[in-house]
């Protein structure tokens, strides 16, 4: 009843490209922006801002990065967690090599760094297409963390090769608390969403999706397909970057390469199937669902025993975790390939004609 | 009197041993409509094909424009001005027809990842430019109504005609329809006769097609080339290849 | 020079223990166009089922082939029907990422029936260096006796089993009705539903027979390097086999593998040194990247040409 457009009428093309041009969903984001910077600071406890709400951003973030390239670009890719260890130890390499640097600097260079080596690792997109692809992104998801091993100088010579972040201060505030590593995260999270959503509406993003869609058919229109190509490597890797910037300085605080592992790929991956491919919204909720996900099930296993009375086999619950996520991404591929966004869509579309069925 | 648009010479593809095409010559003439007739097989899409460049000929060369190339990528055919629509519909079937058509326009525009990352200044001001060229292609062709549908869920016709506004969005000096009739029943072949010979007259477009219906074919176009089995066997104005023996027998088979 | 030939040659025998794995790969994709990234996880679950049938229900080692060979058919056909059937006509990549999602599940499954722990598992096969020389053989490189210590009884053996393997499904898919089918849905799958190949039966067939081969695997890769979690990961060491020979070529994915293999070794002994060791996790991928710049469509993978 609430959630309608009639009456509002667009007067100009410019109107009619605005982000979101109904003014409900409009109410409805700035009251999400404003319960995510004034309330969840105020009220959310360490527990929630440390384990659940800074990690969801981060992984929000690295969510995004992947569906511009996959859900958008149509490269699917397997080295995501790669692009975020480059990001992780550049941005600790300015940190500690170039004095006085500003944090947010390192920040936006640690996303530049990943993403000239993701252009790099983009090469052999021009070649070859699908799962070939996602094959060769393995390259890059096994050599760089070896790489970083390798070579002591990236973790300044450190022999278990963890590294500690220096403390995050910007104009002299040190951003040491949860809810202020939190506000930060945030902050950065909601610019990058979005640029991401400008640049998916613009020429670049309708590039993106005509060399997704049909190649070649892209090509005899005028879309150099490596340029395309090689942009949505680089700006995926510069979301991936920044996202392993945050998730070293402002979730966990040390971090090692082989923690960049393939199974923190595949994470992130199944957060753009669950979440929606091809959606801006959906990386967010892919990354929420599959961030929540394991601490309700670890609940829900736990509590079960304990009505049941039965003494849980040791592994259990992380055997229970493959089973879940397995059979979470066969359902949602099977039956809704556009993922909770799609749903949330549906809901929308169901909304407007609320309370008439047609 | 200007040299013709396009100029195709001698030119002979072939796959693995398979003849395609064998030294094919034809040119079109300026704002001319030119039609590419011949039974299944004959290698007409395989001329379009060399022609923008997706397909590279073993032998011959094409002239656009007074500018010779016997080796161009689809990309830079693009660039200097030929536009097409496919045999079978090659939309993008993820996005909308508004989006489909704004593709269409990739090529000129020109503001760089910054200023789209943040939607500013030229960024958006060429976004409502280019909006308003399509809106006029989109009025042209009467497809108002379906302009924020997914191109998926429109029928053929449609999505024919959509096709057709991706390939005009680009202004393009030459347009090749590669069987933009197939499929469609006498009235919608009606409509897209229309919107052919329109873009012809009111853009002075140069349009070369490949079509099956003889009736459309001898009315719109002002010269008939055809072909079977890769090589040329006529070329002329309609009269005259409707009295080319030649074509009479690859069409009616000759009994030996 | 014996000492590369020894490199060498333990190189191409361990590379065969790649092509068992790629094999199971091949067939799928043939059959059904879809790359089966859950290969490796059925790899593991075959394995462990031979173990865990013998370990928890008892099972003689005789009684516990049939038993695992019979539960893989069981999962091959199963995922067919439910995971693959109802995405037909999906792209390729959908295909691909549902089997990422079945990886996990069958990962998941294997562990639930059989428990995490790590099992040895015993097939009898003696695991020992060979000493020989190819004088023995009647070969000398200019007088000099070529001395080779490091090759393994178990390797060759595995060899042998790997070269049984590919004779019998050579023979199975040229010769028998079955096998002409296949290479017929192989090629078109409306094609051969219209001149009435049972394409169901036939994708149930393959299915079972990459499961056939994923035990084949599993016992050699399990008796190897004992049951393990670990175990899924020969899969990642399948992939580059893969690359380098084309995903639908069967002749490729054991050049590949011996390629792979060969290459690793070498690489391992004579790069490795440089850059502090620990190369052999990329090296293979690298390998075959670079070699796909050249010739994206593998060394016997079938050329595409797009058609527009």
């Amino acid at each position: 009843m609430f959630y309608r457009e009639a009456g509002q009428f667009k007067a100009s093309y410019k109107e009619d490209q605005a982000i979101l041009p109904i003014s409900q969903d409009r109410v409805g984001l700035i009251l999400i922006l404003i319960f995510g910077f004034f309330a969840i600071p105020l009220f959310a406890s360490d527990y929630w801002l440390t384990a659940i709400l800074i990690p969801f951003l981060v992984f929000s973030l690295a969510a995004l990065g992947l569906n511009l390239l996959t859900g958008y670009a149509g490269q699917l890719s397997l080295g995501t967690a790669a692009f975020m260890a480059v990001g992780a130890f550049a941005a600790y390499n300015f940190e500690l090599r170039v004095p006085q640097m500003p944090i947010l600097i390192s920040f936006i260079m640690s996303g530049i760094t990943a993403a000239a080596v993701g252009i790099a690792f983009g090469i052999p997109s021009l070649r070859i297409r699908g799962f070939y692809l996602a094959v060769a992104t393995l390259a890059a998801q096994f050599f760089i963390p070896w790489l970083l091993v390798k070579v002591g100088w990236f973790t300044n010579y450190s022999s278990s090769g963890v590294i500690t972040t220096q403390p995050v201060t910007i104009f002299g505030f040190i951003f040491d608390s949860p809810s202020r590593r939190y506000l930060l995260v945030l902050s950065i999270v909601v610019i990058l969403a979005l640029v991401a959503k400008n640049l998916v509406r613009s020429n670049l993003g309708r590039a993106w999706m005509a060399v997704r869609d049909m190649d070649v058919a892209a090509e005899v229109i005028g879309i150099s397909i490596v340029r395309t190509k090689l942009i949505a490597f680089g700006v995926s890797s510069f979301y991936c970057g920044v996202a392993g910037a945050l998730y070293a300085y402002a979730y966990l605080g040390s971090v090692e390469p082989d923690g960049f592992n393939l199974d923190l790929s595949f994470r992130i991956l199944f957060m753009v199937i669950i979440g929606g491919i091809g959606s801006i919204m959906g990386s967010f909720l892919g990354a929420a669902f599959i961030t929540l996900l394991p601490i309700f099930l670890d609940i829900f296993i736990n509590e079960a025993a304990a009505i049941l009375g039965l003494k849980l086999a040791a592994g259990i619950t992380s055997v229970i975790q493959l089973l879940v996520f397995g059979g979470l991404i066969i359902f949602f591929l099977i039956v809704e390939p556009l993922g909770l966004a799609r749903l949330w869509q549906i809901t929308k579309e169901k909304l407007r004609l609320w309370p008439f069925p047609h | 009197m200007l040299n013709p648009i396009l100029q195709v010479q001698n030119v002979s593809l072939s796959f693995g041993g398979v003849n395609a095409l064998k030294d094919i010559s034809f040119s079109a003439e300026h704002k001319s409509i030119l039609a590419i007739i011949g039974p299944n097989g004959a290698g007409k899409s395989s001329l379009l094909n060399v022609i923008n460049g997706v397909y590279k000929p073993q032998q011959g060369k094409v002239i656009f424009k007074d500018k010779s190339w016997d080796q161009v990528v689809p990309f830079e055919a693009a660039r200097s001005g030929i536009a097409r629509t496919f045999q079978n519909i090659a939309l993008f079937k993820g996005m909308s027809v508004l989006e489909n058509i704004l593709t269409g326009r990739s090529l000129k525009m020109r503001s760089g990842l910054l200023s789209s990352a943040f939607y500013i200044g030229p960024c958006k001001r060429e976004e409502v430019a280019h909006r308003e060229a399509v809106e006029h292609i989109i009025d042209f062709l009467q497809i108002q109504h379906i302009r924020k549908t997914p191109v998926g869920r429109l029928p053929y016709g449609l999505q024919k005609r959509v096709e057709l506004a991706r390939a005009l969005a680009a202004e393009p000096d030459l347009l090749l329809l590669d069987e933009p009739m197939a499929g469609m029943n006498v009235e919608e072949k009606e409509d897209m006769s229309r919107f052919v010979l329109d873009v012809n007259e009111e853009y002075g477009t140069s349009v070369i097609l490949i079509e099956h219906d003889m009736g459309v074919v001898m009315d719109i176009s002002d010269k008939i080339v055809v072909l079977d089995y890769g090589k040329k066997i006529g070329e002329g104005t309609p009269v005259q290849i409707k009295n080319n023996q030649k074509v009479i027998d690859a069409y009616l088979g000759v009994t030996d | 020079m014996s000492f590369f030939l020894e490199v060498l040659i333990g190189g191409l025998l361990a590379g065969i223990m790649y092509s068992l794995v790629a094999l199971g790969f091949v067939l799928i994709y043939k059959a059904s166009g879809v790359f089966n990234f859950a290969q490796g996880a059925m790899v593991f679950f075959a394995a462990l089922t031979f173990v865990g049938a013998q370990e928890k229900l008892g099972l003689p080692i005789w009684a516990a082939f049939p038993f695992s060979l019979a539960l893989m058919i069981l999962l091959g056909v199963l995922t067919e029907k439910v995971v693959l059937r109802p995405l037909v006509n999906q792209p390729p990549i959908s295909l691909f990422m549902v089997t990422i999602g079945l990886t996990f599940f069958v990962e998941g499954l294997a562990q639930l029936f059989w428990g995490t722990k790590v099992y040895p598992l015993e097939l009898g096969i003696p695991d020992e260096p060979i000493v020989t020389t190819f004088e023995n053989w009647g070969i000398s490189l200019a007088g000099v006796p070529i001395v080779l210590q490091e090759i393994n009884s178990f390797d060759l053996i595995a060899a042998f089993v790997a070269g049984i393997l590919v004779a019998i499904l050579a023979i199975f898919f040229q010769i028998t009705r079955v096998g002409r089918a296949l290479r017929a849905v192989a090629d078109d799958h409306q094609a051969a539903l219209s001149v009435g190949i049972p394409l169901k039966t036939i994708w149930a067939i393959v299915w079972s027979v990459a499961g056939f081969v994923a035990l084949i695997a599993g016992l050699m890769w399990g008796a190897r390097n004992g049951v393990q979690f670990a175990l899924t990961f020969v899969a990642l060491k399948a992939l580059p086999v893969l690359i380098l020979g084309g995903f639908d070529s069967v002749l490729g994915a054991i050049v590949g593998g011996l390629i792979i293999g060969a290459l690793e070794k070498l690489a391992e002994v004579y790069i490795g040194p440089f850059f502090g060791g620990g190369i052999e996790i990329w090296f293979a991928y690298v390998a075959a990247l670079l070699f796909l710049l050249i010739r994206p469509e593998g060394l016997f993978g079938d050329k595409q040409i797009d058609r527009v």
